[in-house]
């Protein structure tokens, strides 16, 4: 009873928000919605029992394809004024062309015809001892090695991809070397300072010289000790 | 629609809902109770750095999407760890010496962004 109640709710923040993200004017509000559609879908995979897919979704794309969709949106500096500007000009070219693909698409609904297992077939990824993740294990490491290795090589291209095209050595830039930093060494005074005592006492201080030297180096010094320590 | 699992999940659905209602609560009270006397310069977005009249889109530093792109790559490679650590004791070495296979491909694009130094930021 809650989880039908659950499934309608789900299902309909999900149209909802897909037909935002079809209509909002603001892509970046698009994208938005597009978010909350992965949350609901995600409920729907767990009302489904796809417990794995659920957890993939909100962590896979709510945590990194959405923020890569915002990047991408910002990026592209659109003027959307501009770009609708002939929208009347080539409105009917682009109704005939939809009409086309509207009836390719009502073409191949039209002879779709459901497997006669297909019904039976619905829930059986919940089985009967395991978890769905542990489901999933047994057969993608063994059952289907081919085809998790060729999805490492996609991701392996997919990062090479993106440092050939998006890295840049800029020239005159300084980088931290860390090695350099850390043994880095003589410039910077350790001393332990009994406690009571004052940095005065122990001439660590340089003794006063001229006013307008004094209050930056009694600031030195005191940044040295607290630091360093 | 009697899933054992489901019933596991009934806590986070009444953590939405209790979390819904403390949302609305404080929005709806702060409607209802605040005194309210909007100016255009209150009314205007806080914003660090940026300025409130503007578009939302802004050329960004192409160097953050390489390292969102990054993340994703090792998000999925993770993603793929979870289902394989809850059933290693089934599969056996083949699934395991699988397992180092993906990870090493994936450890030769790593040493190549290392290298590259597309994980500094200079």
């Amino acid at each position: 009873m809650i989880a039908a109640l659950a499934f309608y709710l789900f299902a309909a923040i999900l149209i909802a928000s897909a037909v935002m993200v079809v209509t909002a004017r603001n892509p970046v509000h698009s994208v938005l919605f597009l978010i909350l559609a992965f949350f609901n879908a995600a409920a729907l995979f767990l009302i489904a029992g796809a417990e794995f897919l659920a957890m993939t979704l909100v962590i896979v794309y709510v945590g990194a394809v959405a923020v890569l969709f915002l990047f991408v949106v910002m990026m592209l500096d659109i003027d959307f004024a501009r770009l609708r500007e002939g929208f009347q000009r080539y409105a009917p070219v682009g109704a005939v062309i939809g009409g086309i693909l509207f009836l390719e698409l009502l073409l191949v609904v039209g002879s779709w015809s459901f497997a006669d297992q297909a019904e039976d077939l619905r829930l059986a990824p919940i089985t009967g001892d395991v978890t769905n993740a542990q489901a999933l294990g047994r057969v993608i490491y063994t059952d289907y090695v081919y085809l998790f290795q060729t999805a490492g090589l996609i991701l392996l291209v997919a990062m090479i991809g993106a440092i050939v095209l998006t890295h840049r050595q800029r020239p005159g830039t300084r980088r931290q070397n860390i090695a350099a930093q850390v043994n880095r060494s003589g410039s910077v005074l350790l001393e332990k300072v009994p406690s009571g005592a004052g940095i005065a006492t122990l001439g660590i201080r340089r003794p006063p010289e001229p006013e307008a030297e004094k209050p930056k180096v009694t600031h030195e010094a005191g940044h040295g000790h607290g630091g360093h320590h | 629609m009697t899933q054992p699992l489901l019933a596991d999940y009934f806590p986070i659905l009444v953590f939405l809902v209790i979390a819904g209602g403390i949302a609305a609560a404080m929005v709806g009270g702060s409607l209802l109770v605040a005194r309210q006397k909007p100016n255009p310069e209150k009314l205007s977005a806080y914003e660090c750095g940026f300025e409130p009249f503007d578009d939302t889109r802004r050329r960004f530093d192409v160097r953050f999407y390489l390292v969102a792109i990054l993340f994703i790559i090792f998000d999925l490679e993770v993603a793929f760890l979870f289902p394989w650590a809850v059933s290693l004791g089934g599969i056996g070495w083949f699934g395991f010496l699988s397992m180092v296979a993906f990870l090493g491909v994936l450890t030769v694009g790593f040493v190549y962004e290392w290298r590259k130094g597309a994980l500094d930021w200079e």
